[in-house]
């Protein structure tokens, strides 16, 4: 019962938010409605017991990736007024991308009923009886770990492409040097005086 | 199996991984001078993953619980990769040496050592998620090496286009998984081959297909090669002579690995595709070659033609017509990485690279030995008997013929005479036309015209003598699949 309630309840929220990212006028404000779209799309997943996605929502798309759109949002000098002026202009081509995806969609459940999705000829089988985060866990650093390395180097890839593909050498710029900062003494950087008064200070 | 097993059979992957690791870290604290001492090194990292398959990495057998396959076919397109990347590291330096701009910077060896170990896992891959992962680590690694010369346009266009399209057919590639896993219920190739041998549903067809496409996208098989040209023109020079030699290999091979292990049942059904591909793929490569005056971009078309010839060998389907397929694979290497290599050479007064094949005017008389390499590599891509790319023909055409599939073989061999016409357009702008300004002679050596000289030698007819060692090897690797 109180499954039900939280499932139509997450549910509902989901959608709804969804539907307000799109309709939004701010951009601001739609970022804001994807974020509670993740949320409660977490709290599904919960409830259906997968507790490691539900974190990895939270935690990589509410923390990280929701965040980054924020951000670009905010710095992008984007007229989205201007950007919707075409709706109207371009309606019969959003129509027939719809049309496209509703059909996938039909013809999914229609392959899902022709074909048989298999399961049982699983390779990698682990104990009902352990949690899915430690089920994870242990298939990724035993049976997966080789993929998992190569991954690390496709990520390592990626980093070493972004730096040299925009890394350059700045000249004209002073960086701050700590070594030097922290061997500087009081005595070779002040020196104390005793001005006549009047006189005023010979610098 | 225990740990270590498993490590010593994917030892080169260890061995170029940790390289790779190793010299970034170099290079890290070394900047740009180090560059040299970071290029021979990483050779030498790729002639120790050479030297790894002879261990158990050769004939080892499946590694991590069937995730990775090392068998005789995977040892022979690693040294076939190893080679052309060693020759793709060697072959920089003097371009970037004399090319305004950019400097070579040593994360080029470094990324062209990580696209060898995702191009390793490519060939050795017995899971649909090794195949993926290798797929993008290799090509990861390729769209950075496309737009390497940062401050030139085309590079950046290369770079940009390669990557939008190449995610577009990782993308593909993906979706094909998917259906594969979800109708067959499993990654493994051997599983997946159970499925496709007891039936098969549409979704299976469906996810054959798609994974068929994003494979021929990645070795450029018609209708998936519209990014080649491109691609091959803006990069530099040297990664575009790696991106005809090593990646190709690897796309192949895994192409390969797919139609024959994990789907081998489904013979009838993707041997259509294959047929198509190699079909248009030779037709295309030799009709849209014909109209072009840049060397690189007719080397680009002339790679797609030679990728339908490699794939007659596959749509045979039999040990012979995979053995076709790597003999083939070896000897086109060492054409292509030659022509590359003498239009490394094309330099003007300026020490510019020049890329129109204008510029070869009369090369036969202010280069003749370059202009002799270069019509040796020329008439050996046309397929012209005494050379040894005539044997590469040969072997697939065979293989096809002796598998039933006359028309196939029939039709190639007609619209390889058509190919033929370009190739030997420039042999004639070499040696009838009237002299052209004569390209300079570069400082670096003698390493690159001793390249040369090797490719030469190996597509001259003295290849033949190889034939039995390499027909030998070639069917040991074929038949570890059957």
């Amino acid at each position: 019962m109180i499954q039900a309630i939280a499932f139509y309840l997450f549910a509902f929220v989901v959608i709804l938010s969804g539907a307000l990212t799109i309709a939004s006028r701010n951009p601001v404000h739609s970022v804001m409605w994807l974020i509670l779209a993740f949320f409660n799309a977490a709290g599904l997943m919960v409830l259906v017991g997968a507790e490691f996605i539900a974190m990895l929502l939270v935690i990589v798309y509410v923390g990280a990736v929701a965040v980054l759109f924020l951000f670009v949002v905010m710095m992008l000098d984007i007229d989205f007024a201007e950007l919707r002026a075409g709706v109207a202009r371009y309606a019969g081509i959003g129509l027939a991308v719809a049309v496209a995806l509703a059909a996938e969609v039909m013809i999914a459940v229609g392959a899902w009923s022709a074909g048989k999705i298999d399961l049982t000829r699983r390779v990698a089988p682990v104990d009902p009886a352990m949690p899915n985060i430690q089920a994870i866990g242990t298939l990724l650093y035993t049976r997966y770990v080789f993929i998992f390395e190569a991954a690390g180097f496709v990520l390592l890839v990626a980093m070493i492409g972004a730096i040299v593909l925009t890394h350059r050498e700045r000249s004209g710029s002073r960086f701050q040097n700590v070594a030097r900062q922290n061997a500087r003494r009081p005595q070779d950087a002040t020196r104390n005086v005793q001005p006549p008064v009047g006189q005023g200070v010979q610098l | 199996m225990d740990y270590a097993a498993n490590l010593a059979m994917t030892l080169p992957e260890v061995v170029l991984g940790l390289g790779a690791v190793a010299l970034m870290l170099v290079s890290a604290w070394g900047g740009p001078g180090s560059t040299r001492v970071v290029s021979w090194a990483a050779v030498a990292v790729l002639f120790g993953a050479a030297i790894a398959l002879t261990g158990p990495a050769g004939s080892g057998g499946v590694a991590f619980d069937g995730l990775y396959r090392a068998d005789a076919f995977s040892t022979f397109a690693k040294i076939l990769i190893y080679i052309a990347t060693a020759v793709a590291v060697l072959m920089a330096p003097g371009f970037f040496q004399r090319t305004s701009g950019d400097d070579l910077r040593p994360e080029y060896p470094v990324l062209l050592l990580l696209s060898a170990a995702g191009m390793g896992m490519m060939v050795s891959a017995a899971d649909l998620l090794t195949l993926y992962v290798g797929l993008e680590l290799q090509s990861l690694s390729a769209y950075v090496l496309a737009s390497f010369m940062r401050r030139d346009a085309r590079s950046a266009e290369a770079g940009l286009k390669y990557f939008v399209l190449g995610a577009l057919a990782s993308g593909i590639l993906l979706y094909g998984i998917s259906l594969v896993y979800g109708f067959s219920g499993t990654t493994q190739f051997d599983g997946i081959a159970d499925v496709y041998g007891a039936g098969r549903s549409m979704g299976l067809l469906f996810g054959l297909v798609f994974i068929f496409a994003g494979i021929a996208f990645k070795m450029s098989a018609v209708p998936f090669h519209m990014w080649t040209p491109d691609v091959y023109e803006g990069a530099p020079t040297p990664v575009t002579a790696f991106f005809a030699s090593a990646p190709k290999v690897a796309a192949i091979g895994l192409g390969i690995r797919v139609a024959i292990e994990a789907m081998g049942p489904a013979l009838d059904q993707w041997r259509q595709i294959v047929i198509f591909a190699a079909l248009a793929s030779i037709l295309l490569g030799a009709v849209a070659a014909i109209g072009q005056s840049n060397i690189k971009r007719l080397l680009a078309y002339s790679s797609i033609n030679n990728v339908g010839f490699a794939l007659i060998g596959l749509a045979a389907g039999t040990p012979e017509g995979v053995a076709g397929v790597l003999t083939y694979l070896a000897i086109y290497v060492a054409m292509t990485l030659g022509s590359f290599l003498v239009v490394l050479q094309m330099r003007d007064a300026d020490g510019q690279p020049v890329e129109s094949i204008v510029s070869l005017s009369g090369m036969s008389r202010t280069r003749p030995a370059l202009a002799a390499a270069m019509a040796m590599f020329m008439f050996s891509l046309a397929g012209i008997p005494p050379l040894f790319g005539f044997y590469a023909k040969f072997a697939v055409f065979d293989a096809a013929v002796k598998a039933g599939l006359f028309p196939l073989a029939a039709v190639g061999i007609a619209a390889s005479t058509i190919g033929a016409y370009y190739y030997l357009r420039v042999v004639k702008t070499m040696y009838f036309d009237e002299p052209a300004p004569a390209f300079v002679k570069g400082d670096e050596g003698p390493l690159q015209g001793g390249l040369i000289a090797v490719a030469a030698v190996i597509v001259s007819p003295l290849g033949y003598l190889t034939i039995p060692l390499l027909g030998a090897w070639s069917i040991a690797a074929a038949r570890a699949l059957f």
